[in-house]
């Protein structure tokens, strides 16, 4: 659409500034404020210039849960968009069960996250959970409170169970908006099922496979809460991501300083990452 | 076709697995969860909702919750309404700017802003009141009601503004007379994201909050801890929150799809 240049239209805007920067400026100023002094209580502030930021980019523990979670990110969004992608492909597309499918489906969305987390506790409990039963049942040694590849398991597949359906979603609006003249022309060239796929429905999802892969990274990225009340970041630190880090170090400790410091460094990497993604979703939007 | 609906199927059969667990926990009692494995109740009670329709600290939560996600969602969405024409049919100084700022403000963890909220929230003596809660959560859910809303105005064509224009209809009477009801179905999807993400939040409403306004699912956690594994409670007010979302589901089901594609299909 081409839109005419108005001004005035910054007064439309201007209740969503003043929010918005109420709530993200203040903050945001309070946390940079952290990040450049040295405290000892009481109030007493001095400055310590990037001493926080030196220590935090050298320091293991930040590697540690760096790397956790970027793992962590890649394997959720591995898993996520092709099983949400084949999911959607293989859903009806019209009839009285299409309304029933989108309801159930998407009734995981709408838990509060800590529900989730205490959901598939007492799901996974070794002895009276139904899934740490079953498995011991089935043979295998499963106790996601003790060993690590359990934990990282039962939250890699509470993550799957809590997000693919969004991934769904989205790929199904994708699909329903394909027009059917599209089908036909590939029916009459004789199109395989594979071809149909590759050459009209995949260019089509682009779109919202990019909102999809954006929403999902940026969500698993911030993770806290779910894994939070399953594992509380145990066992050990094998399952403390940079948010469970970031709270331990300035809620747990008070450490105020470097909490600033990593807050300001993950908050930075998060919008260096979401701004390649906005670009890209942009250009095509621009197409 | 037949073959092909397997897949979901076996998907919805997944999800739906640790919500009977959840479901049927809540109906049995104490001893029978810690006692040993039962797939099925095997004495049925209602105890568990019983002890949280009849004791104020429990049922007040839900209150609560209710609270601030409708606060939120009405504030949220009035606020984006506006911006969201703006955005889908002018040029301005630093309107991609903008925009884009707004949506840095969805990918900000709630992690990095729970401690300066804190101290935001108290400094101006909101902290323990619902209006807090729906305060902090517009952070995140006016960006994404603009997202979501900009999109559907987008696809309302221009024509529509000029014609009302030319026709004698000054800004706020179109906006309010016309233009609203053409995308009703747009503020609707905005509205449930709005309320989903504010009911689904669990770290903000913790924080900003002590006792008088300490949401259900917060007040699960806690509750279930302090007072010995009672399991039991734990999932019957876990199964309680499952459905304010059924319900909104239900309300929002023929648009959803278009809705999680945030009005861009």
């Amino acid at each position: 659409m081409n839109k005419t240049v108005n001004q005035k239209a910054w007064f439309l805007v201007l209740p969503v500034f003043i929010f918005v920067a109420f709530n993200a400026i203040i903050p945001l100023m309070t946390v940079v404020n952290y990040s450049v002094q040295e405290t000892f209580g009481n109030n007493i502030f001095s400055w310590s210039g990037v001493h926080w930021f030196q220590e935090t980019l050298q320091s293991d523990r930040f590697h540690a849960s760096l790397g956790r979670q970027i793992m962590f990110s890649a394997i959720i969004l591995a898993i996520e968009i092709p099983l949400g992608l084949a999911i959607a492909l293989a859903m009806p597309r019209k009839g009285p069960w299409v309304s029933v499918c989108l309801v159930l489906m998407a009734l995981p969305l709408l838990i509060p996250w800590n529900v989730v987390g205490s959901m598939w506790n007492v799901f996974a409990l070794p002895e009276i959970g139904l899934m740490g039963r079953g498995l011991n049942a089935l043979g295998f040694d499963f106790n996601y409170t003790r060993q690590p590849g359990d934990a990282w398991f039962t939250i890699v597949l509470m993550d799957v169970w809590h997000w693919t359906s969004l991934v769904v979603l989205l790929c199904y609006a994708g699909l329903v908006a394909i027009p059917n003249d599209y089908y036909q022309a590939a029916k009459i060239d004789g199109a395989s099922a594979w071809a149909v796929f590759r050459f009209i429905q995949l260019p089509k999802l682009k779109r919202v496979l990019t909102i999809a892969i954006l929403l999902r990274f940026m969500d698993s990225f911030m993770i806290y809460t779910e894994v939070q009340v399953l594992t509380g970041g145990g066992p050990g630190s094998s399952t403390t991501f940079l948010s469970i880090d970031l709270f331990k170090v300035a809620l747990g400790q008070f450490d105020l300083g470097p909490a600033g410091a990593m807050s300001i460094i993950y908050f930075l990497i998060i919008l260096a990452l979401s701004w390649v993604f906005y670009t890209v979703m942009m250009r095509n939007e621009a197409k | 076709m037949r073959k092909r609906s397997i897949v979901p199927i076996l998907y919805i059969l997944f999800l739906m697995l640790p919500i009977y667990w959840l479901v049927t926990m809540s109906f049995k009692t104490t001893n029978e969860i810690l006692g040993g494995f039962t797939a099925w109740p095997q004495n049925f009670t209602l105890d568990s909702y019983r002890k949280i329709f009849t004791d104020p600290t429990w049922y007040m939560g839900y209150v609560a919750s209710i609270e601030y996600v409708v606060i939120n969602t009405i504030v949220s969405v009035a606020v984006a309404l506006p911006a969201a024409y703006a955005f889908s049919r002018y040029r301005f100084l630093g309107d991609k700017h903008l925009f884009f700022w707004l949506l840095t403000n969805r990918m900000a963890p709630a992690a990095v802003f729970a401690l300066p909220f804190y101290q935001l929230y108290s400094a101006v003596g909101l902290f323990d009141t619902p209006w807090a809660v729906a305060l902090s959560h517009t952070l995140f859910n006016i960006p994404l009601a603009v997202w979501i809303l900009e999109g559907f105005m987008s696809g309302v064509p221009k024509e529509l503004d000029e014609t009302a224009y030319v026709d004698g209809y000054s800004f706020p009477r179109f906006f309010i007379n016309i233009f609203i009801p053409t995308i009703a179905a747009g503020i609707g999807v905005a509205c449930f994201f709005c309320f989903m993400f504010s009911w689904v939040e669990m770290l903000l409403a913790k924080t900003l909050t002590a006792v008088a306004a300490k949401p259900i699912a917060a007040l699960m956690t806690k509750t279930a801890s302090t007072s010995g594994y009672e399991l039991g409670l734990l999932a019957a007010a876990g199964t309680l929150t499952l459905i304010p979302g059924a319900v909104v589901i239900y309300f929002v089901r023929n648009y959803i799809a278009k809705g999680f594609a945030l009005g861009r299909v």
